[in-house]
């Protein structure tokens, strides 16, 4: 008997449950690559088999934050760069839970930076849609973390001199196990990303490319893109850890060009996640945490029997 | 004053296994049938620097550390040895031998290496143990160890001599060695321990009076540190999470529960950083198991973005903070209770979280379970606040007071079955913040993510019934009124039963001054009390717990039955006295403070004195290293 009894549910299920209704109407701009994240997960999640009550969408803060209003599931809106510590320890109290973090690139390259690299590290079985703008957007247009060198703005008057930072490789080197790039005007490629992204067991990082038609006019996502798995021109193996490292650093090169790289760049099938990790210790329970807290049969050990070595 | 009491220090280098030593020492002395309290100094460091643990042992009851020590086992600092004659680090060179004198009574005994340390190069030595009766025993114990093959055995050499010294018999002594040691070390330990012990009794002549106390429990007793306390107390509650970063002292708590938690079927993460651990501890609770983090005063300035999240979307967790001396870094490892109001309002917004600071480890047990019942119950973050002292600190508690029933209950959550009548918005979300308030407390039960029905969003923006993000004005109000209720309710819960207060009270009923006090310098308060008034004072004494919400009306009353109060706390800037004022708004002119803020915690006999000099005018310094504050009105 499970006290949650939506997960692991079987039935048909249509996108349109994905939308909350009516209310509230996305307040994101016309044109903004925002939809493109909402409409690809409305589409993969039913591919996936997962419904609404099943799936914990953890978010950040600024224009990606706003997704968990417009896509109908368990939501949990949290801080600037905390989503991630957040969607962790809800996937260890209950893994049966389809976790999906989201947030942008200030938020999770930036001030979430910390959190991105060890989640990565661990290996956690969720999915991480990184909205890339690369600019502040809420806040009205920001240099960002991968705003490119030289981007002016209000706060950089006489243009940023930093180097953008490199999200593939830095998820590459920090650990994650399925590394992709995908872009909002490449809805097909988008959906078939994210839907393994949910399917892998392990960290999914998906740096999505989101264009800002309000503070970005001249962002890279507005030109043609490349689907690296589709084009002649890259061979690589995705299964290769120095292939992909090399295809990924000259994939952050050629952007600063305009030349817009996308697809699958790393997948690593073979290593456990680190729910499995912890389990094989003997460091994580094999029946849901979450579950406990409804059997009324469960012996709930005391401190009193620890009481031996203070005597 | 205990009128039989042992206060033995045991001094030498960070790494002479002092801690362990006496650990065991003080365990044997429990078991003995005497009442023990433990008190750590240590320097912020791995190896040497200066480090002694006191043990305080008497039939009667010890809650402090007591007025300095008669007993000294100084072992030298076999790792600050350095081959350059001259070098030393920090204020190494001060023999721990040196650094002790000052607090020995008059009749006291010292034990010393001389293998490691020369009496005659510490500056009139010899006059001051003439002129204060001390009785000096200096054995080199440090050949001793050599001859059993290893030095750092000294610390059982020196618990030998202890023994004979004390005339205690060595039967509980080794029984602890046995338990503790690996077969390979135990041999020449108890080897050692008995050489020493026999040597003492053999070569010398006893010419001092102090003789241990011999005392009875009347139940089975356990040596309990504050971490302990608070640790256990989470587990009888149901927690199953932890997520934390290392930082002393918060660290023992930590170290507990990630012992435990594997084999109670939790589990236990350590994380990037202090933001990550609270964040963690929500989203566990979030998803439906009972979750606690916490960290100490720097880790807290951290986790204050999780806890104004967790205010805001309700979510249930427990944080500890072990206050140690600030600002900054601080002192690592001393004690202070300087962070009061960082605790208590640390995050943006109104606060609205329960803060609860235990005295005692036996109240740090039964306020952990209270902090997780008020987190649960309410849907609201809940603070234990403890400090370098109160974590690790030993004392012991009858085994009974851990004698209680789990309490796993989430609080109000609802099953799929009561999902099915809750009351939802058109679009099909649960209104996890309904404007009704079914109970009239401010609490709306929960669902939980996977459970059928359920559907809701939470946010830390303003929301509306289900969990959007909503900024109408009188939807604003609706919601902060709801969530400042709760505070009320849980204000209401407590003082419904006075049996199960948290505060405790000291001294006669009737008292013509009182002492106010919080946390951990709540024993040292309790001694004064009884000494004040076994020399003829009328004197009462309240130490508080309950600090947000305030414990109005037990302060009230107390307040009000005295002519004036002191208020005594580990810190500079008189916090507790200004959160009392500011809560009650009237007694200011009351209230004169006793500050001490120099690392080392309260000694009965200055808050004595403290009390004495208010009393007299106010106006002498006082000797100790504390300072009186005038009471200032309203």
């Amino acid at each position: 008997m499970s006290a949650f009894n939506a997960i692991g549910e079987e039935r048909e299920i249509d996108r349109d449950e994905f939308t909350p209704g009516i209310e509230p109407q996305p307040t994101w701009c016309p044109g903004c690559g925002d939809f493109g994240v909402l409409k690809a997960l409305k589409q993969a999640l039913p591919e996936v088999g997962r419904t609404p009550e099943e799936t914990l969408l953890v978010t950040g803060i600024g224009c990606s934050g706003k997704l968990n209003s417009y896509l109908d599931s368990y939501g949990f809106h949290t801080i600037h760069g905390r989503s991630l510590p957040v969607a962790r320890a809800a996937k260890l109290a209950n893994p049966g839970l389809e976790v999906i973090a989201a947030g942008g690139d200030g938020d999770g390259y930036g001030i979430g930076g910390n959190h991105f690299m060890h989640t990565a590290r661990e290996n956690h079985d969720m999915t991480y849609i990184v909205f890339n703008n690369e600019i502040f957007g809420l806040t009205k247009g920001q240099t960002s973390p991968t705003s490119p060198k030289g981007h002016k703005s209000k706060t950089q008057p006489s243009g940023s001199a930093k180097d953008p930072i490199r999200p593939l490789s830095l998820s590459l080197t920090s650990g994650a196990s399925y590394i992709a790039r995908t872009a909002a005007v490449n809805p097909n490629q988008a959906k078939g990303i994210l839907k393994e992204a949910m399917e892998h067991d392990g960290f999914a990082h998906v740096d999505f490319l989101t264009q800002c038609p309000t503070w970005n006019k001249d962002a890279k996502q507005y030109v043609p893109y490349i689907d690296v798995q589709e084009s002649d021109d890259y061979d690589f193996d995705v299964h290769d850890r120095g292939e992909a490292q090399d295809m990924m650093y000259e994939t952050e090169n050629v952007l600063k060009e305009g030349t817009v790289l996308t697809g699958r760049f790393y997948v690593d099938e073979d290593r456990p996640s680190y729910q499995q990790e912890k389990q094989a210790i003997g460091e994580m329970p094999e029946e849901p945490l979450a579950e406990r807290y409804f059997d009324d049969d469960y012996e709930w050990e005391r401190s009193y029997d620890l009481l031996d070595r203070h005597r | 004053m205990a009128d039989n009491e042992l206060i033995w220090r045991i001094a030498g280098g960070s790494g002479d296994g002092i801690d362990s030593t006496s650990q065991n020492f003080a365990k044997a002395l429990m078991r003995s049938g005497l009442n023990v309290f433990t008190h750590r100094h240590y320097p912020s460091r791995i190896r040497g620097g200066h480090t002694y643990v006191e043990i305080r042992a008497s039939d009667e009851v010890v809650d402090s550390r007591g007025d300095g020590y008669n007993f000294l086992l100084a072992l030298g600092d076999s790792f600050a040895r350095n081959p350059k004659e001259n070098a030393y680090y920090g204020n190494e060179e001060i023999k721990p031998l040196s650094e002790n004198l000052d607090d020995l009574r008059e009749g006291g005994i010292i034990i010393y290496d001389s293998g490691l340390l020369d009496a005659s190069e510490i500056p009139d030595f010899e006059e001051r143990a003439e002129e204060n009766d001390w009785h000096v025993f200096g054995i080199d114990l440090r050949s001793m160890a050599r001859e059993h093959g290893r030095e750092v055995m000294r610390n059982t050499a020196g618990v030998g001599v202890t023994a004979a010294l004390l005339e205690m018999d060595l039967d509980e002594i080794e029984n602890l060695m046995e338990n503790a040691m690996p077969e390979k070390i135990l041999e020449p330990n108890l080897t050692i321990l008995h050489d020493a012990y026999d040597m003492i009794n053999e070569e010398y002549e006893f010419e001092h009076d102090l003789r241990i106390p011999t005392g009875e429990h009347d139940e089975d007793q356990v040596l309990i540190s504050g971490s302990n306390g608070v640790a256990y107390g989470a587990l009888d509650e149901g927690c199953r999470f932890i997520a934390g970063y290392p930082m002393t002292p918060w660290t023992d708590v930590f170290t507990i529960m990630s012992q435990h938690l594997p084999k109670f079927g939790g589990i236990s993460e350590q994380v990037e950083d202090e933001i990550a651990a609270a964040a963690l501890a929500l989203g566990a609770s979030h998803a439906g198991v009972k979750a606690m983090s916490g960290s100490s005063g720097g880790g807290f300035a951290l986790m204050s973005e999780p806890l104004g999240l967790a205010e805001m979307s309700e979510t249930p967790i427990v944080l500890v903070e072990a206050m140690r001396a600030g600002p900054s870094t601080g002192l690592p490892t001393k004690p202070e209770q300087g962070d009061l109001e960082h605790i208590l309002y640390t995050s943006q917004g109104d606060s609205c979280r329960v803060v609860f600071a235990p005295g005692t480890p036996q109240e740090a047990y039964e306020q952990t379970r209270t902090a997780f019942q008020m987190a649960y119950d309410y849907q609201i973050p809940a603070i234990v606040v403890i400090d370098q002292k109160l974590s690790g600190e030993n004392q012991n508690v009858p085994a009974s007071a851990f004698d209680r029933e789990p309490n796993p209950s989430l609080g109000p959550t609802l099953t799929e079955a009561e999902l099915e009548d809750a009351p939802h918005d058109p679009s099909g979300k649960f209104k996890r913040f309904s404007h009704d308030d079914p109970e009239d407390d401010g609490v709306r039960p929960r669902s939980l993510p996977g459970q059928k029905g359920g559907r809701f969003l939470v946010t830390g923006n303003e929301h509306n019934e289900s969990g959007h993000i909503e900024e109408d004005p009188d939807n604003r109000i609706t919601q902060m009124d709801l969530r400042m209720k709760k505070l009320e309710s849980i204000r209401e819960h407590l003082d419904s039963d006075p049996e199960s207060s948290n505060q405790t009270y000291f001294g006669p009923d009737e008292a013509e001054y009182g002492i106010v006090t919080w946390g951990s310098s709540q024993g040292a308060v309790r001694e004064a009390v009884e000494r004040l008034n076994d020399q003829g004072h009328s004197v009462k004494a309240i130490g508080v717990s309950d600090l947000m919400p305030f414990a109005e009306k037990e302060v009230t009353e107390f307040l009000e039955s005295v002519d004036e109060a002191l208020v005594v706390e580990m810190n500079a800037t008189a916090q507790f006295r200004g959160l009392t004022q500011r809560e009650l708004g009237q007694f200011g002119e009351k209230l004169t403070s006793l500050l001490k803020y120099d690392g080392n915690p309260f000694e009965p006999a200055e808050i004595v004195e403290g009390f004495e000099i208010q009393i007299a005018g106010g106006t002498d310094a006082p000797s100790a290293n504390t300072r009186l504050e005038p009471a200032v009105s309203d």
